[in-house]
């Protein structure tokens, strides 16, 4: 009876919400003409390089005229917002709301290249590998909390490893030890995690917290003792560039996608491999049913505790690739506090992609894209401020949990102690 | 003499008490205990990371006594330099106060929103918040002192009262989780504080990297005499004690508990669990606000980019202290003489303040894991003290 009363609320609020959006899209298109079309001077062009350095195939850069291509996505929003008002997108409106800010960025884009070049393919490729530790990060996150463990300790798990995999990097004179030591370290900080809050039942948060201040503090105080004394345990190396024969001479997406170091193909693999194993396979629906439900996956004799320690550990290991990403495939070298706040984005695409490896990745690439974004416009010398872009990740984080854009729904259980009666 | 009656009364009474005394030794035994287990595992982590220790140590075989004296040796000119700096004379006495100050009001902030069932993560970010607005009142006023240093506090208090209170307007309106809230808004908080530090309007003329104007010397915080510690250590004192009134002792503070108890219970008896929220929250964050302003107005004077550092302290202050004004107090006492004395160790027996660090985040994790330190130190469980979950589920 209540879900037959609660349904016309729940309707008006979606024609409601569909207005809005319809608004959203149109609003949008005319910001998009105002700024970008005719804040273009016209007869300009806007050139987009498209060739990476390591690219066989040399291709022409891309010139368009900025005022009338700019005008064009535009007129697309307006169109989209047009369609919205009248007819409806109905379920799709989200993916035509990805569509229409799209266009807007890509207005943006042109205007901002206005009588200048841009490499879109350099900067496709910055938004990949800037997006590798938080899509990781973000699947760790997940990891344990589809099992109903709160992990935001993700930023100290990969600071560890960070600088587990530094200094064993060096010491072993291998990348391969350093990456294995820094993935057993997030895991061992997993399995702290887990023993704190299923053994102990210490607040999930607070145990989370524990560990982002032991991280810090810890290989703070070690770089300091031990890293500042003997530079030469603080240059581990990095993996190679390995280009996959044939795909990576693929034009554009050949170099983006298929001349990378091990940890693009491993993230790769990994959204992938979860995202399977967490919708198609019976250990993922026991996940599953031990984040929603405990009592009734115990009822049914799934070991409640022991997937969440096994989860909680597995997504520790995760969040070490995250941070052996910043040591061994990224810089080369261990600096204090090097994951800036990165684990804290990771949560934030695991939200924003809800509790989804696609999804989270997803997430990661508009907050890679974000941050990459904020450095070619300082290229460009736009006059706009980068702060502003930093802090978009974190402002559609809010909304989402708001439920202004969508709904994030988390596992029912999540955060919660199962207490076997 | 009918005198002897009365003795059978408090032995009915009699029963109880030694339960409860023992409820308050524990209440204390659990924060010593911790304490004491993480500065021994500190002392753990010196020795290991110090070289010739260490040495020493991959010697053991030859020489046992070698290692071990060196590694007493370094432990206790470690801990013996630390008290000296935090308590040894005044000049250390008056650093440790200092230090001190943003941390009770920090904590306080965190323990007041825990008292109303809500996780403030956000004290970093309210921290920001109050000081882009205590510090324009500071700079760019010219008042008398009696009236811009009030007005400057109030201002932060303001400042970051308006950014706790979004997370509280959200948690309200949406639901929103307000652990996840505050994190992002302290991120939020963060790249705002580095765009305005670079505009003109905070920026310091012929400065090109990005630091704020100095504050004007009638919105400081006075010392005392020649030592650093100045009013702020009272403004701490005397908020804590407005904290702890406003919880036990008024209407606003028993909805804050009974919220915080049980949302549900407390909106069946006819309190605003909504306003509630936003309230605690905007309180929560006025407090952090001052901490800000406390630490802007008495020490740096000025601002540049980056996290004080006092967000992840304060929920370990809230803890530690139980949630009680007091216990904050105390537990930042403690905080601040470490933060105080870390130098000292560093100087004196060359080990890295960050240790400090560390043994900031053992104590939180041994205080939060009563059931630990029962287990380390083999103490029976007698009182049903444990520390109940404080966060909800992200769903709720």
């Amino acid at each position: 009876m209540s879900t037959i009363a609660a349904a016309p609320a729940t309707s008006r609020v979606s024609i409601r919400r569909a207005r809005v959006l319809g608004i959203v899209f149109m609003a949008l298109g005319f910001a998009a003409a105002w700024w970008f079309g005719f804040g273009s001077e016209s007869g300009l062009d806007s050139t987009f390089g498209l060739n990476s350095r390591s690219s066989e195939v040399d291709l022409p850069p891309l010139a368009l005229p900025s005022r009338e291509t700019a005008l064009l996505l535009a007129a697309i929003c307006v169109f989209l917002g047009a369609i919205q008002l009248t007819r409806g997108f109905g379920k799709q409106a989200n993916l035509i709301l990805g569509v229409a800010v799209g266009c807007f960025i890509l207005a943006f884009l042109v205007w901002a290249a206005r009588d200048d070049s841009l490499n879109m393919v350099g900067m496709l490729q910055s938004t990949l590998l800037r997006s590798v530790p938080i899509t990781l990060g973000a699947l760790s996150g997940l990891l344990c909390e589809r099992s109903g463990v709160i992990n935001i300790a993700i930023e100290g798990m990969m600071l560890t490893a960070a600088f587990m995999g530094a200094i064993v990097g060096s010491a072993a004179g291998s990348t391969w030890v350093g990456l294995i030591l820094a993935v057993l370290a997030g895991g061992l900080l997993g399995a702290l995690l887990a023993v704190l809050s299923i053994r102990y039942r210490v607040d999930q948060i607070v145990g989370g917290t524990v560990i982002n201040i032991l991280a810090l503090g810890l290989t703070s105080y070690l770089s300091a003792q031990i890293l500042a004394r003997y530079q030469n345990l603080n240059s581990p190396g990095r993996f190679p560039v390995i280009e996959i024969p044939l795909l990576s001479d693929i034009p554009i997406i050949g170099p983006m996608l298929f001349a990378n170091n091990l940890f693009i193909y491993l993230m790769f693999i990994l959204v992938i491999g979860i995202n399977i194993a967490l919708f198609r396979s019976r250990w993922g629906l026991r996940v599953r049913a031990v984040g929603e439900h405990p009592k009734a996956a115990d009822t049914v004799g799934i070991k409640v505790l022991g997937v969440r320690y096994r989860n909680v550990i597995l997504g520790g290991m995760v969040a070490g690739l995250a941070g052996a990403y910043f040591t061994l495939g990224s810089v080369g070298r261990f600096d204090e506090n090097m994951t800036g706040g990165r684990g804290f984005i990771a949560l934030a695409a695991m939200i924003f992609g809800r509790w989804n490896p696609i999804g989270a990745f997803g997430a990661a690439l508009v907050f890679g894209f974000a941050d990459s974004l904020q450095n070619t416009l300082a290229i460009l010398q736009v006059p706009i401020a980068s702060e502003f872009l930093l802090m978009a990740p974190y402002i559609a984080t809010i909304l989402v949990v708001a439920g202004v854009v969508g709904r994030a729904r988390p596992p029912a259980a999540d955060g919660q102690l199962y207490i076997k009666e | 003499m009918k005198t002897e009656t009365p003795p059978a009364e408090p032995q009915e009474i009699e029963p109880p008490r030694p339960r409860s005394r023992s409820i308050a030794v524990e209440a204390l035994l659990i924060p010593l205990l911790a304490l004491f287990s993480a500065l021994v595992v500190g002392g753990i982590v010196m020795i290991f990371t110090d070289p010739e220790v260490a040495r020493a140590w991959a010697s053991v075989g030859r020489n046992p006594g070698n290692a071990i004296s060196m590694s007493w040796d370094l432990v206790s000119s470690a801990y013996g330099a630390l008290f000296e700096g935090a308590f040894g004379n005044p000049t250390a006495l008056s650093e440790t106060l200092l230090a001190s100050t943003p941390l009770i009001l920090a904590g306080l902030s965190v323990a007041l929103a825990f008292r109303a069932g809500l996780f403030n993560i956000g004290a970093e970010g309210q921290i920001i918040g109050g000081m882009l607005t205590s510090s324009w009142v500071a700079f760019t006023l010219d008042l008398p002192l009696v009236i811009h240093l009030p007005i400057a506090l109030i201002a932060g208090f303001l400042g970051g009262a308006f950014w706790g209170s979004i997370a509280g307007f959200l948690k309200a309106r949406t639901g929103a989780h307000e652990v996840i809230t505050t994190i992002m808004l302290n991120f939020i908080a963060l790249n705002l504080l580095t765009f305005f530090l670079k505009t003109p309007i905070y920026q310091r003329p012929g400065r090109t990297d990005p630091l704020s104007k100095e504050v004007a010397e009638s919105a400081r915080l006075p010392s005392f005499g020649d030592y650093r510690v100045n009013w702020g250590i009272v403004l701490a004192l005397l908020t804590a004690f407005v904290v702890w009134y406003l919880l036990f002792r008024t209407t606003i503070g028993f909805r804050f508990r009974a919220v915080g108890a049980n949302p549900k219970a407390a909106a069946y008896a006819g309190m605003s669990v909504a306003g509630t929220y936003i309230l605690a929250m905007a309180l929560a964050g006025g407090l952090s606000g001052l901490a800000g302003t406390a630490n802007l107005l008495g020490v740096v004077y000025s601002m540049s980019p980056g996290f004080l550092g006092y967000g992840f302290d304060a929920i370990a202050l809230a803890l530690l202290g139980r949630t009680h004004p007091l216990g904050v107090v105390l537990a930042a006492l403690l905080f601040g003489a470490l933060r105080a004395g870390a130098l000292q160790m560093q100087g004196t027996a060359g080990v890295g303040t960050d240790i400090i660090v560390v043994i900031q985040a053992l104590i939180i994790m041994f205080v939060a894991a009563p059931a630990l330190v029962r287990e380390i130190y083999r103490i029976r469980a007698r009182s049903a003290i444990e520390t109940d979950a404080i966060t909800k589920s992200w769903a709720s």
